[in-house]
């Protein structure tokens, strides 16, 4: 019973982490670092709130997280396919800007600099027998834990079996291969870019829905732990995913041992430790695409 | 009679103030195979790049079976059936040979979905019509050079290229390579497609092609059937220039080796052999010229004797010390002096002002500084030296590297190289793309380094360079020294010859 | 193009791009000015009036200033050899921490050992976990960015779990240091300051600004941390190992990160506190860009971005504080893209 009650702690931990990871991964497969994650889920929960609290639908909330997600990766996107500006500084200063800018909403409207006013969360799916599973049932009957499990499969496919996916591989590898052909680097660039908007916004609308309110900060640096995820899962959707389980069960981990004489902050750091192995290669070694980081300028290609 | 293929007329192409193409005219006729031949820097490529839509010519037209076209980029080009291959592959490594080929017209389901089984079959069906054997379902990272070449071939054929464009195609290859290479192309041919062969290899061009055209400096200066010319001749239109007068050199006695390689293998960044076995030294007091085609090996040789490369085998002694397999700062120490190829991407830190290039290698020296500090006065007092001497323009310590002209920042890095107190100098293609002043300029001073008893090792894919300055002179062909001679007894048109294959047979050294 | 106008050019260039991003991030934070119905002129005389008009002010902006300071000469150090330095939140953190362990320690050292030895103490903390990344960039080719980012947490959590012992009861702070420890406060020597926290970081700060601008443009080895930066393969050619000047670089860009955390633990509260770090690294990524890398630049970037930081606090009544943190995000995303935008512009003139 506890094993599965982790269990079931460990993937409900798990499903904002494996939004923002796959996202990430289709944003860099792309070519396009996007560290702005945090960012963007943030500026996504406070839609959410938004959303749910002006309508009191949070499936509102949902589609105003999306938006919101979209609308602040376009906003990576301008800067850095469309600019050509360094990808790790545009996505640090969307982490700033939304630190700032959530802040500033939040007191606007709810005049209150640490949380807002009370909002519905996502109601259970009606699982039927499923939900009598101990444990897991309760979980397995929430819609984003599905969703979360759908977008995995479908960014899987979309990455390794899609047309779209093998331009948007190329791009990431070998720009000038696919320009030679005629595809179009900045279009595949930032349709990449906002897809991983889109998904990092579904997980900053879990996490307000799970609080049922948005609190300043309330993605607590999980974008960042979503881009080690994908990093540890080699940047394929799957392993991202995988790589989140094990993050969400060493949380849970830490949950669990909770007022134990372990120490906590040991488990805090492991999906940290576990990345920095990994990139230097002592899991089997995690190869970026090959041209991510690099803006592609035609001018300096011709 | 029918309309050329493809006919490129009157075009003139410039870069800044060098004219790369001038009032080129070149026509290809329908199910030939045409070389287009011509020295490093005489607008075979920049003539293809107008064709594929990479470059837009600045005056000049083009003609698809006698209908005038616009080729605005290579997508342009891709529908009007025209292909290139170029020197270096356009491949994605991670991913299949019939993604790579297939990337951009992907067989697909109804859902976008890439259908990997239809692709794979119709590459295999290409594969096979035209006698090109690929793997289709193979990562291309794990092929051969020669393979890749074979998948860029496809993949221009796959998007519909009925004239295709290889740019020196053997530049990679392994001579089994070539071999099937030529096979592949013979059969292209006789299937309807019409190749253009960019090349400085003679034998390829008599093994292979009908026609050629022959560039010099920008400018056809023949063309004709290849059944009707010989050789030595298309080798003299190639090179053909007149030889500049010998400089007067000084006496010299016969003196100790200063620069000593033994037995020397290097291999290239893709892990191949590039040097295969060359011996060589190079005395006090004397210049050794080495005459080949760039891409026989001469770079891998340089870097490695600069310490840049590790070699793979074989010894290398600077002024009695072996400095084989140390690190290039060591080289250094032991006197050695280098005038890299690529001045922008070794030999000059182009955001640094002129002063803090001129101290590049020797930014430990006791005089520059105090312990740690580099004095900047003691920088900007040596430049100012230098900067007259050297005749750079404009003479301003200050100015940054990247705003002088390619002559000026050649004449910046023989200054540094040629002051730096070195027994030994590497010289490679010093005075490549520089005015004609900075070229006499810079042999003078090359001359007076071997005068004041150093030993300098030049190489140079200018023939009428290494005639002028050379001692004695090595020809390079395929990692070896094919050739040996004096530069009384051997002319351009001999040299041509060796730079082109003939004496790889035996070898040298 | 003639040789004045390139010169021109290129003199300006570094200034424009700066400019452009904080005039358009002003303008950009009007238009938020406005949309909660203050004024913004207003505002904005305010905060510059408030943070730079008054004694006290002055000695906020300073204050705030310091440790950006810091973070801003530890990112460009990193830049001038071509890497970025994101850990710098981290060693900051971790050198505010050994200093506090080493103030706690020295209860009856004399001021001239305590002193230098808690600073010594941070700048050791902050290098060794700079020199991480380095390590693994040289050894094993790992990305900076990530591991950096990565070590940012492991400080963070590494410090709460050394500090459970030490914290005061029922806080997340721990004792005062030992008063030879502290650096003294600035309204000590300028009465003008009364009151600001201001102290002698502030003075600190400007000497390894020195002493960064020395060692780049200076010394040989300064000399060859920008080669590599700019040109690594014509580095390599000089003699200069790759690997190692990277590894040194990131050493001593934490070293210097490390020292900013004495503002807060040895300048103005005597103790270490969870969390006080509160985003000067990342901030110092910002202050690098404005300052373009170039110690002065730094400086002065730092005073902008402290003037702001106390700016916002003085109109908090108003407008909510929180519209400096856009401000100060915005200046990154436009100064950044500006540069690419005038750098095209330029090489169009140049062509």
């Amino acid at each position: 019973m506890s094993v599965l009650l982790f269990l079931a702690a460990a993937l409900r931990i798990s499903v904002p982490y494996t939004f923002a990871a796959v996202g990430a991964s289709l944003s860099e497969r792309g070519g396009v670092i996007n560290i702005g994650i945090e960012g963007i889920m943030l500026n996504s929960a406070l839609a959410y709130t938004l959303g749910a609290y002006a309508t009191g639908n949070p499936w509102v909330g949902v589609g105003a997280a999306v938006l919101a997600g979209v609308l602040t990766a376009l906003l990576h996107a301008v800067v850095t396919v469309g600019l050509k500006a360094d990808q790790i500084t545009s996505g640090l200063g969307i982490n700033l800007l939304a630190a700032g800018l959530t802040k500033f909403v939040l007191l606007q409207v709810f005049h209150s600099s640490s949380n807002s006013s009370r909002v519905v969360g996502l109601p259970d799916l009606p699982v039927g027998a499923l939900s009598r599973l101990p444990a897991i049932g309760a979980v397995l009957a929430q819609p984003m834990v599905v969703l979360a499990l759908l977008v995995t499969l479908g960014a899987q496919w979309l990455v390794f079996r899609s047309v779209f996916g093998l331009r948007l591989r190329a791009m990431g590898e070998r720009p000038e291969a696919g320009a030679a052909l005629g595809l179009s680097v900045a279009g595949y660039r930032t349709r990449g870019v906002l897809l991983s908007g889109a998904l990092a916004g579904l997980a900053g609308a879990w996490l307000a829905s799970e609080q049922h309110c948005f609190t300043d900060g309330i993605t607590g640096g999980r974008g960042y732990i979503a881009i080690a995820a994908m990093i540890v899962g080699k940047w394929s959707p799957f392993g991202a995913a995988l790589a989140c389980l094990l993050f969400g069960a060493a949380e849970a981990l830490q949950i669990t041992l909770q007022g134990s004489a372990f120490p906590n902050e040991l488990l805090q750091m492991l999906p940290y430790l576990v990345t920095m192995l990994a990139l230097a290669g002592f899991i089997g070694r995690s190869v970026a695409p090959r041209a991510i980081g690099i803006p592609y300028d035609a001018e300096q290609n011709a | 009679m029918a309309p050329p293929a493809v006919a490129l007329r009157a075009i003139t192409r410039r870069f800044g103030s060098r004219v790369a193409n001038r009032d080129v005219t070149f026509e290809l006729e329908r199910g030939e195979i045409h070389a287009l031949v011509g020295e490093n820097g005489a607008g075979k490529t920049t003539l293809m790049r107008v064709l594929y839509g990479l470059l837009q010519p600045d005056s000049g037209t083009i003609e698809l079976d006698g209908r005038p076209v616009r080729i605005p980029d290579p997508a342009a080009a891709m529908k009007l059936g025209l292909g290139m291959v170029h020197q270096h592959f356009l491949l994605v490594d991670t991913l299949t040979v019939a993604e790579n080929i297939t990337l951009g017209h992907e067989p697909h389901g109804p859902l976008s979905g890439y259908r990997r089984a239809a692709a794979e079959r119709e590459v295999a069906a290409l594969a096979e019509r035209y006698h090109l054997p690929v793997e289709p379902g193979a990562a291309v990272s794990r092929l051969s050079v020669g393979a890749q070449q074979r998948v860029e071939i496809l993949k221009a054929l796959y998007h519909g290229a009925r004239v295709l464009i290889l740019d020196e195609p053997t530049a990679v290859l392994t001579p089994q390579e070539v071999d099937d290479l030529f096979d592949v192309l013979k059969n292209l041919r006789e299937q309807g497609v019409t190749l253009v062969l960019i090349t400085h290899k003679l034998a390829e061009v008599k093994a292979l092609a009908h026609r050629v055209t022959v560039l010099r400096a920008g400018e056809v200066v023949g063309r004709g059937a290849v059944a009707e010319l010989s050789v030595e001749r298309i080798a003299e239109l190639m090179v053909g220039r007149p030889i500049p007068p010998l400089a007067p050199r000084a006496q010299r006695e016969a003196a100790v080796p200063l620069l000593e390689v033994h037995d020397l293998e290097v291999r290239d960044a893709r892990g191949l052999p590039a040097v295969r076995g060359v011996r060589l030294d190079v005395c006090a007091g004397e210049i050794v010229g080495i005459a080949g085609v760039e891409g026989n090996g001469q770079h891998e040789l340089i870097e490695c004797l600069a310490g840049l490369r590790p070699p793979a085998r074989g010894q290398i002694r600077v002024a009695g010390q072996t400095v084989s397999g140390r690190s290039a700062r060591e080289h250094a120490a032991a006197g050695l002096a280098h005038i890299p190829s690529d001045r922008l991407r070794r030999g000059l830190v182009p955001e640094m002002t002129l002063a803090e290039n001129l101290v590049l290698g020797l930014q430990h020296r006791p005089e520059l500084g105090r312990g740690p500090l580099l004095s900047r006065r003691a920088l900007i007092e040596r430049a100012r030296g230098l900067l007259d001497e050297y005749d750079v323009r404009p003479p301003d310590p200050m100015a940054r590297a990247a705003a002088l002209s390619g002559g000026n920042q050649q004449k910046l890095i023989a200054a540094r190289e040629l002051s730096r107190g070195a027994t030994v100098i590497l010289a490679a293609h010093p005075t490549r793309g520089v005015d004609l002043g900075a070229i006499a300029f810079l042999h003078q001073r090359l001359l007076a380094a071997r005068d004041a008893g150093r030993a300098i090792l030049l190489v140079s894919s200018e023939l009428s360079e290494i005639l002028a300055l050379s001692d004695r002179i090595f020809v390079m062909f395929d990692g070896r020294f094919t050739h040996e001679t004096l530069p009384s007894r051997t002319d351009e048109r001999v040299l041509g010859l060796y730079m082109t294959g003939r004496g790889a047979e035996q070898g040298v050294a | 193009m003639s040789a004045g106008r390139a010169r021109a050019v290129r003199l300006l260039l570094p200034l424009g791009a700066p400019l452009l991003a904080v005039l358009l991030a002003l303008a950009a934070g009007a238009l938020f000015i406005l949309a909660i119905g203050e004024h913004p002129v207003e505002i904005y005389g305010l905060m510059l009036s408030q943070s730079l008009g008054t004694g006290y002010g002055l000695g906020q902006t300073l204050f705030k200033a310091t440790p950006l300071i810091f973070t801003g000469l530890a990112v460009a150090l990193g830049f001038r050899c071509g890497l970025f330095n994101i850990g710098v939140e981290g060693q900051l953190y971790l050198g505010g921490f050994a200093a506090a362990l080493a103030g706690l320690a020295m209860k009856s050292a004399p001021p001239l050992i305590a002193l230098p030895v808690a600073l010594a103490a941070a700048a050791l903390a902050g290098g060794a976990w700079g020199a991480i990344p380095g390590v693994l960039k040289a050894r094993f080719g790992a990305h900076e960015v990530i591991n950096s980012i990565m070590l940012n947490f492991i400080a963070m959590a590494l410090v709460s779990y050394a500090g459970h012992g030490l914290f005061q009861h029922a806080t997340v702070r721990t004792a005062e240091i030992a008063p030879a420890a502290a650096l003294p406060r600035l309204d000590a020597l300028a009465p003008a300051l009364r009151g600001s926290p201001a102290n002698a970081a502030l003075g600190l700060a400007v000497l390894v600004a020195l002493a960064v601008g020395v060692l780049l443009f200076r010394t040989r080895l300064g000399y060859e941390l920008r080669a590599v930066g700019w040109n690594a393969p014509a580095a390599e050619y000089g003699g200069v190992s790759i690997g190692r000047t990277q590894a040194l670089a990131l050493a001593l860009s934490g070293a210097v990160a490390g020292l900013g955390g004495c503002n807060f633990v040895l300048g103005y509260k005597h103790w270490f506190e969870l969390g006080f770090s509160g985003g000067v690294g990342f901030l110092g990524i910002a202050v690098a860009l404005l300052g373009r890398n170039h110690p002065i630049g730094v400086i002065v970037a730092a005073l902008f971005f402290g003037a702001l930081s106390y700016g916002g606090l003085v109109i908090n009544q108003r407008v909510p504080r929180e519209l400096v943190e856009v401000l100060q995000a915005l200046v990154i995303l436009l100064a950044i893209g500006s540069q690419q935008v005038l750098e095209r512009v330029a090489r169009r003139m140049q062509a």
